[in-house]
Order: structure tokens, then C-alpha cells, then sequence
């Protein structure tokens, strides 16, 4: 019998799909097997080592700005994934209003503006700032996150409280719920899974931000990102890949579990 | 008691404004099944969330025991609604969603126990008090449903089309439920629906709804019988329309001719209104028998025969063109008693007919 | 409206701005409000060892396309700054196209999976997306420099005998973008493609169409706006792109993110600096211009 007619078929369509998925993996995985490497090199394998982990834990600067970066994704997430929670409620499931547009286009700006253009206009700003208060803290990295957080903690939670049935509030309510026991025992427990999501995605995408905080920090603010970009124009040895790599497993597990989260049915 | 009085609803402005509800008044009794019928867009549900306080009327007024309702929130009016898609709390028991709104109310936890325990028991769902919502099936979220409405005792029990999700045989189950849990808990209950059937075997009166107004008010035997106007004989039951021409009025009854030149009687004139001449005759299917060419007061071709089991109905082309239904119910005897193509008579049972206003 | 819904609708208008004030201060202070200052930069005089002095002056926006020759004042214009926008737009564009070429046929095999296994494939393209985006350049700077990964390979088997440079190219970096933002094409095209009715696929062959006519008459118009989202989505953020020029190009293949950078180090030009964000924010604005025009023409067909 021959061979039944396959509707969805395209011809080259699988094997460049293939391939694409091939090339987006591999340079990664060869960054994480050089990371082991015994050597120094980065393309010659001299036999299996944790050298590299053992010197990048050693160095201090490393610590000091892995302890940055944790610092401020920390709390960047934590102040974007508030206000994120608060403009979703204010904007979600309710009638067209005045103003939305504008509101609508001001979370999301920071998407929209290329980042090397935010980075300038924060640079000039907070430029001014130091100098009007001398302050040069941890807090002008903390609230640049922060902002470029927000549309990223907004989406999931906006979308989890699009999905949610509004009966059931409607149904609290019936039952003799305040708004603020409705938005207690109802709406919270439903919104969480949203709000989880959104908090590990704004904790990622500030852990990963190199060009912002690169204009912004102070002398001796590095975060891991930015110490690498640094380390960069000197000689590579797989130090930097043995950073990247905890860096990834980091990145991988929040977004995977971000993923299983946001799958959660209601 | 329920007084709801001149309760007008529009959405939108100017040219896209929408009458949801027009001058809406209907007075519910307590103790009562109260069914608000029609189709869809009619304002049935609108006035529904109105009493329980998710729909703000534009004007006019609801009163719950004497007792201006329209500015209290949701939460502190003394009615519960069952939701069409049963709004149960997914992260919760059956249990904890039936002691919700006890517990609202701030009932001590021996009593919210002893009520949950017991409306459990009510709507026979014992056995499930610890599941989560998401793993029982249709009806019995269904009955989890109307005993969360129910714990908290509310003066007024609000239905909102809660049968429509189930398949036809839970459903003929559940319309005797209601039945019974009204006539045990004493609970007023307001109900909405679109199935005519549901409501004419649940309910102690029905309020036939459409654009907007309340067009008719009774029991299911007066609404079926005596169609205030086209609109319900139309809605309700399937209705045959006739131009006739009215010669004579005695009180409610009159000596109408049919388009054939035969005379019959009908009801309805008083409440019609009509007067002498051209008017329409609203029969019923059942109450129309077919019989030999001569012997009935119309005559016309047998064009349909359709088999139902239980009955059958016959599709007449009168001789005006107009066409006819009836319905006859099957007995062994005069099962193929007129074919397809046969010319027929009708006999109009004398009297049963009701005139309408247009 | 009754005096009741009107009353409501105060305090839900009072609630909401309320709701909204901690994300609009935040936003306003570390995200909108410093564009602003910019303008105000890229009208003044630029300071003596990096910043402004007060005084307005429109040099900064007349060098970002033209210069006046230091000793004869002549006016001609600004070939470095043109060619390194035309180096944007080009790379960009390159880029835009190879992501499409890549991608489509990729998006088009996840959706031709089963419903089950989609989303797990779908992950595997968003991993990367969500990991560092300097990591990721950093990897193909490691596979493709002098001593790396593919140079030792192809010497190894004897193909080539002397490294080949491909680092500090515009290949190299118009490689790492594709490679960086791949999965931004990838993924509209994705959304609109699962949603697509395969059953229309069937008609096609039912009447007499090949699988190309299928593919170009059927499926990729359908899909079309997937394709317009993805394309402005990849080619938005390589116009901007700061970091995989940085690493990639060596200094020498400058892009506009990186023109830009230049001119706020010590003693440098902060408002020509300013001036050029303006330009690249004013390019990409009318890109998103065109994509929204496009996406709302969409819109509406589907509707009418």
C-alpha cells in the first residue's frame, strides 16, 4: 500500500526545523562542557575539572557581584511583581476607560524603547540625581529594574485574571463577602500561579540585564552580568563559562518552572 | 415579598443605547416558584442580577420585605443566587464552598458545621463533602451549587438558567429537586429560564418576558391557555394564527367567522379588546382534530404527515393558502386513518380558540 | 444614570488610579520621565569634560547626519554616522530575514505536532530566549573566534589550514542576532499557526493545489500576521542592539547602540549622544507604527 498522503507535510520544513533547534542548543552546550574543561582553553579539551568553578567561587569579585545581582533581582521583582498585581487589578475586567490607552502604553514602554535608549536616558538622569544628592546606592539600579520588570510581571498576572471567572467574586459577593474578603479568599488564591509567574519572570529578566545596568551602576556596583561583559576584553579562560553556566541553571530552572505555572489550569 | 416597580435598565447612550429592561413592575410573593421565561435578550437575567445586586437599574425601584434593596451592595442584600455556570470556588471543598457564605455571616463554627452537615444532606452530596469541585460531575456541582445558596438561609433564592448545562435526563431529574427543595425550605424562588417546559411543570407562576417588559403574568395552565397576545402563543407551545372576522362579542366569548365562511366560537375578547371585524384566532394543535372533507368548519390538503411516537402531527395547506398544524395523539385504531395528499377536514374544538391583540 | 451607578463610578475611577499610582511612579521616575530629559539634552551645548552646559544649541541634531570640516567649514555629510545607520538597517533587515527563514518552517513544524508534545517544543524555544541574552552571545563568540570551536575543528580535519576570521565581522554579528533573537519570530508565527484550521489545508489538495500553491496560497496568508509581529519583533530589537555588536563586531563594526555609547564617556558629546537615542527611538517607533497599522488591518478582516 503506499504511503498515505500527509496533509501537513512541507517539504525541508522538518529538517530546518531540526536544525534550528540544533544550532540553538549547541552553542550553549559546548559553553557548559568547556566550563568543566581541565584546561585553560576554551575549544581544546584537556580532561574533566572543576577548576573553573572552584577559582570563579573563589574570586571575590564574583561573589561580590553575584550577591549584587541577587540583591537587586531580589527586590526589583519584588517591587515590579506589587505594582504589576495593583495596575492588573485596576485594568482588568473592567470597562474601557479614560486614559486606558495611555496607561496601556506606559506599562508596556519599556518594551517598546530600545533598552540602549532607556539606558541613556537614565544615565543623564540619575547623572543628575548624584549630584543634586550625593546619593550613589544600590537604589538607582533597584528601581531601573524595577521599572523594565513591570511589563514583564504584568503580562501573566493580567492574563491569569483575564482567564478567571468573574462569577465567582460575583458569587463571594452573593454569598456576603466584602469586597475585601472577596479579594482575600477568591481572587488571591486564583490569582497566585499568576503572581508567582510573574514575580520568577521579573526575577530573571533582571538577573539577565547587562546594557541598563552597565550605564547605570556606580563604580564598583558590577553585577554578574556586567563583571562578565568586563571580563570580556581580557583573556577568556572557561572561568567565564563556568559563571555563565550556574547563571543558565539558574535562568533555565526559574523560566521552566515559570512555564509549568503558567500552565496551571484554573 | 418581592415589589420590584417601574425598573428601567438602559446601557449605552444616545443612538446605541439598549433597553435591557422597560418599565419592568411584578410583584413576587413569599413562598413562591417564580419563573422568569423568554428568549434570549429579553431581559430575564438582567432583572435577575438587578435583585441580586450586579445589575444597577437606571430608575425605578426593588423592595425585599418592605425594604429598599437597590442600595445595598451584593453582600448585604439577604438574597443567593445560583449561577448559570455554578460559580463553585475551584480552590476550595464542597464543603468549604458551602459554609462560604455562613462563614461571611460570621456564624459560629459549631452552627456553619451542623448547616453545612445538613444542606449536604439536603442535596444529597454526603458522601462528596471533601472533594474538590473539580472532580465531581455536572448535576451534582449543580446540587453543591443550590446548597451553597441555600446555607446561608436567604429570604430569596435567584436561579440563573442553572439547569441549562445539564444533558435532557438530569435535567427532568433536577426540575423535580427544585420542586422539592422549594416546597421543604419555604425559600421564595425566582427563576430563569428559556425552556418553556421548565417552566410550565416548576413553577406557581411565570412572568413570560420579551424586549425588555414583562408581557404576561400567570400560572402555566393561564399562560398556555390564554395567551394575552401573539408574542406568548408564539413563544409558548406551538400556535396556530387565523384571520377571522369577529360578528358578535358576549362578555369574554365571540361568535367568530372563519376564512372559509364557517362560525365558531372563541375566548379572549374582553381581554383582546377587540371589536367587530378582522381579528386573530390563536388555536392549538391538540385542540383541532382532523376529519372527513365536509364535516369540519375548515378544509385544506393533507401536505405532512410527521411520526413522533406518541403523537402525530399533521401539516394542513388550507384553502386560503394559509398553513395549519394539529396533533393528534396515536391510538391503535386510527393510526393511518388520512395519508399524505388527502384532502381534509378540521374541526375547531367550540369555544378554545383565543383572540388576541396584535 | 441614576445617582447610584454614578456614585460607583467615582470611586471605581478613584480605586483604579489608586491601584495603578505604585506602577506609574515607578514607570514615570526609572522609565518615562528620563526620555524626556533626553530631549532637553539633545538641545544643548555639550560640557567640557562629558555633560551639558545650559545653552541651546541644535549642533547636536545637525551632526547627527551632517558635519562642517574643522579647517575649511565646509558642510558635507556625516559619512561615519551614515554608514553605521546604514550598517543598522542592513544588518537588522539581514537578520529579520534569515530569523524568517529559520523560523518559519520551525514554527510551522512545532504546530504540525501533536497538541501534547506542542508545548514542550515550544519550551525548548523560549529556554534559550529566557537565559542570558550576553551568555548566549558570548557562546557564539566561543564557537566562532580564531582559537574556537569551529576553527579547531576544520583544522583538525584538515580543511582549512590557517584559522578563518569570523569574529569582528558583519557576519559575526548579524550570526548572533539571528542566534539571539530567533525565538521572537518563532513565536507569533507559533500562535497564529496553532489556532490555524488545518481542514482548510485539506480543501487546498481537495482542489488541485500542490503543496506549494497550499503553502502560499492558504497557509502562509492566514498566518500573515504572525509573520508581521515576528518580523518586527526581531527587527526592532536589532536596530537598538547594544551588547552583540559590542562582543561580536570588535569595536570596529559599529551599530547605532554602540555610536551611541560612544558619546557619553568622559569629554565626549552627551547631546549628540542624546540626539542619536532620538533617531533610533524615532525609527523604531514608526517600525511599531507600521506593525500596529498592519496588525489592525488584520483585525479588521477577520472581523468584516
Amino acid at each position: 500500500m503506499a504511503k498515505p498522503f500527509d496533509i501537513r507535510k512541507q517539504t525541508g520544513f522538518t529538517p530546518l526545523a531540526i536544525l534550528c533547534f540544533v544550532l540553538l542548543y549547541l552553542p550553549i552546550i559546548l559553553l557548559v562542557v568547556y566550563s568543566f574543561n581541565a584546561g585553560s582553553s576554551i575549544a581544546l579539551w584537556e580532561g574533566f575539572s572543576l577548576r573553573w568553578y572552584a577559582s570563579a567561587w573563589e574570586n571575590e569579585a564574583v561573589q561580590a557581584a553575584t550577591i549584587r545581582s541577587v540583591v537587586i533581582a531580589s527586590a526589583a521583582s519584588a517591587l515590579a511583581t506589587t505594582a504589576a498585581v495593583l495596575a492588573a487589578l485596576a485594568t482588568t475586567r473592567v470597562k474601557p476607560w479614560r486614559g486606558q490607552g495611555a496607561v496601556f502604553a506606559m506599562i508596556n514602554q519599556p518594551l517598546m524603547v530600545p533598552e540602549i535608549v532607556t539606558a541613556v536616558s537614565l544615565l543623564i538622569f540619575f547623572a543628575m540625581i548624584k549630584v543634586q544628592t550625593g546619593y550613589t546606592g544600590l537604589w538607582y539600579l533597584i528601581l531601573a529594574h524595577a521599572a523594565f520588570c513591570i511589563p514583564f510581571a504584568y503580562m501573566p498576572i493580567r492574563a491569569r485574571l483575564q482567564g478567571m471567572d468573574l462569577t465567582l467574586e460575583q458569587a463571594a459577593s452573593d454569598l456576603y463577602a466584602t469586597p475585601w474578603q472577596t479579594f482575600r479568599r477568591i481572587t488571591l488564591p486564583q490569582l497566585f500561579p499568576g503572581i508567582l509567574a510573574g514575580a520568577m519572570l521579573a526575577f530573571v529578566i533582571s538577573l539577565d540585564d547587562v546594557v541598563i545596568t552597565e550605564f547605570v551602576k556606580s563604580a564598583g556596583q558590577d553585577t554578574l552580568p556586567t563583571y562578565m561583559l568586563g571580563q570580556l576584553r581580557r583573556n577568556i579562560t572557561p572561568e567565564v563559562n563556568a559563571i555563565s553556566t550556574a547563571l543558565l541553571a539558574a535562568s533555565i530552572i526559574l523560566v521552566v518552572a515559570f512555564f509549568f505555572l503558567s500552565r496551571t489550569r484554573k | 415579598m418581592i415589589a420590584i416597580e417601574n425598573v428601567t435598565k438602559i446601557y449605552g447612550e444616545g443612538k446605541s443605547a439598549f433597553r435591557a429592561l422597560d418599565d419592568v413592575s411584578v410583584t413576587i410573593k413569599d413562598n413562591e416558584f417564580f419563573t422568569l421565561l423568554g428568549p434570549s435578550g429579553c431581559g430575564k437575567t438582567t432583572l435577575l442580577r438587578t435583585i441580586a445586586g450586579f445589575v444597577d437599574p437606571s430608575s425605578g425601584s426593588i423592595r425585599l420585605g418592605g425594604k429598599d434593596i437597590l442600595q445595598s451592595p451584593p453582600y448585604k442584600r439577604p438574597v443567593n443566587t445560583v449561577f448559570q455556570n455554578y460559580a463553585l470556588f475551584p480552590h476550595m471543598t464542597v464543603a468549604q464552598n458551602i459554609a462560604f457564605g455562613l462563614e461571611m455571616l460570621g456564624k459560629p463554627k459549631r452552627e456553619v458545621k451542623a448547616t453545612v452537615e445538613e444542606m449536604l444532606e439536603l442535596v444529597r452530596m454526603t458522601p462528596m463533602a471533601d472533594r474538590q469541585t473539580g472532580q465531581i460531575s455536572g448535576g451534582q456541582q449543580q446540587r453543591v451549587a443550590l446548597a451553597r445558596a441555600l446555607a446561608p438561609r436567604p429570604q430569596v433564592l435567584l436561579l440563573d438558567e442553572p439547569l441549562s448545562a445539564l444533558d435532557f435526563k438530569l435535567r427532568k431529574d433536577m426540575q423535580l429537586e427544585l420542586k422539592r427543595l422549594q416546597t421543604e425550605t419555604g425559600i421564595t424562588f425566582v427563576f430563569v429560564t428559556h425552556d418553556q417546559e421548565e417552566a410550565l411543570t416548576m413553577s406557581d407562576r411565570i412572568a413570560v418576558m420579551n424586549a425588555g417588559k414583562i408581557r404576561q403574568i400567570g400560572g402555566a395552565r393561564d399562560i398556555y391557555d390564554q395567551p394575552a397576545e401573539r408574542f406568548v402563543a408564539d413563544f409558548i407551545g406551538d400556535t396556530n394564527f387565523l384571520d377571522v372576522e369577529v360578528l358578535e362579542i358576549t362578555g369574554d366569548a365571540a361568535r367568530v367567522r372563519l376564512a372559509g365562511g364557517a362560525e365558531t366560537t372563541a375566548r379572549g375578547a374582553a381581554e383582546a379588546g377587540t371589536g367587530m371585524g378582522a381579528a386573530t384566532l390563536a388555536t392549538r394543535p391538540e385542540h383541532a382534530r382532523l376529519v372527513p372533507v365536509g364535516q369540519g368548519v375548515m378544509e385544506g390538503l393533507l401536505s405532512q404527515v410527521v411520526y413522533f411516537g406518541t403523537d402525530t402531527h399533521y401539516h394542513v395547506t388550507l384553502s386560503d393558502g394559509a398553513a395549519f398544524t394539529l396533533r393528534q395523539q396515536n391510538t391503535p385504531d386510527m393510526a393511518h386513518a388520512f395519508t399524505q395528499g388527502d384532502r381534509v377536514g378540521i374541526h375547531l374544538a367550540p369555544g378554545v380558540g383565543q383572540l388576541l391583540k396584535d | 444614570m441614576s445617582d447610584l451607578s454614578a456614585a460607583r463610578t467615582a470611586t471605581e475611577r478613584r480605586n483604579r488610579w489608586l491601584l495603578l499610582s505604585p506602577a506609574l511612579l515607578i514607570l514615570i521616575f526609572a522609565a518615562a520621565g528620563p526620555l524626556l530629559i533626553v530631549v532637553v539634552y539633545s538641545f544643548l551645548t555639550p560640557g567640557d569634560y562629558g555633560g551639558v552646559k545650559p545653552e541651546f544649541s541644535w549642533n547636536a541634531w545637525f551632526s547627527v547626519v551632517m558635519e562642517r570640516d574643522f579647517f575649511t567649514e565646509e558642510l558635507t555629510f556625516a559619512d561615519a554616522h551614515l554608514s553605521i545607520f546604514w550598517r543598522s538597517l542592513k544588518l537588522s533587515l539581514m537578520t529579520t530575514v534569515a530569523a524568517f527563514v529559520f523560523g518559519f518552517p520551525t514554527a510551522y513544524f512545532i504546530a504540525t505536532r501533536p497538541k501534547r508534545s506542542r508545548d514542550a517544543w515550544m519550551l525548548l524555544i523560549m529556554i534559550p530566549f529566557w537565559t542570558n541574552l550576553l551568555i548566549r552571545t558570548f557562546a557564539i563568540m566561543e564557537l566562532i573566534r580564531a582559537e574556537g570551536t569551529v576553527n579547531t575543528l576544520l583544522l583538525w580535519l584538515g580543511i582549512i589550514d590557517a584559522p578563518i576570521q569570523m569574529l569582528f565581522t558583519e557576519f559575526s554579528i548579524m550570526l548572533g542576532m539571528v542566534y539571539v533573537y530567533l525565538p521572537l519570530m518563532v513565536l507569533p508565527i507559533y500562535a497564529s499557526m496553532e489556532r490555524f484550521d488545518f481542514s482548510l489545508v485539506e480543501a487546498g489538495y481537495d482542489l488541485y493545489a500542490t503543496r506549494w500553491k497550499v503553502l502560499t496560497k492558504v497557509i502562509f496568508p492566514l498566518v500573515k500576521p504572525g509573520v508581521i509581529a515576528g518580523s518586527i519583533l526581531v527587527f526592532v530589537p536589532c536596530l537598538g542592539a547594544y551588547v552583540t555588536p559590542r562582543v561580536l563586531g570588535g569595536g570596529k563594526n559599529l551599530m547605532l547602540g554602540n555610536l551611541i555609547e560612544l558619546q557619553f564617556g568622559q569629554g565626549r558629546n552627551w547631546p549628540l549622544g542624546a540626539a542619536l537615542s532620538l533617531t533610533l527611538l524615532a525609527i523604531v517607533m514608526v517600525a511599531l507604527l507600521f506593525y500596529v497599522r498592519a496588525a489592525g488591518q488584520e483585525g479588521e478582516k477577520s472581523h468584516g
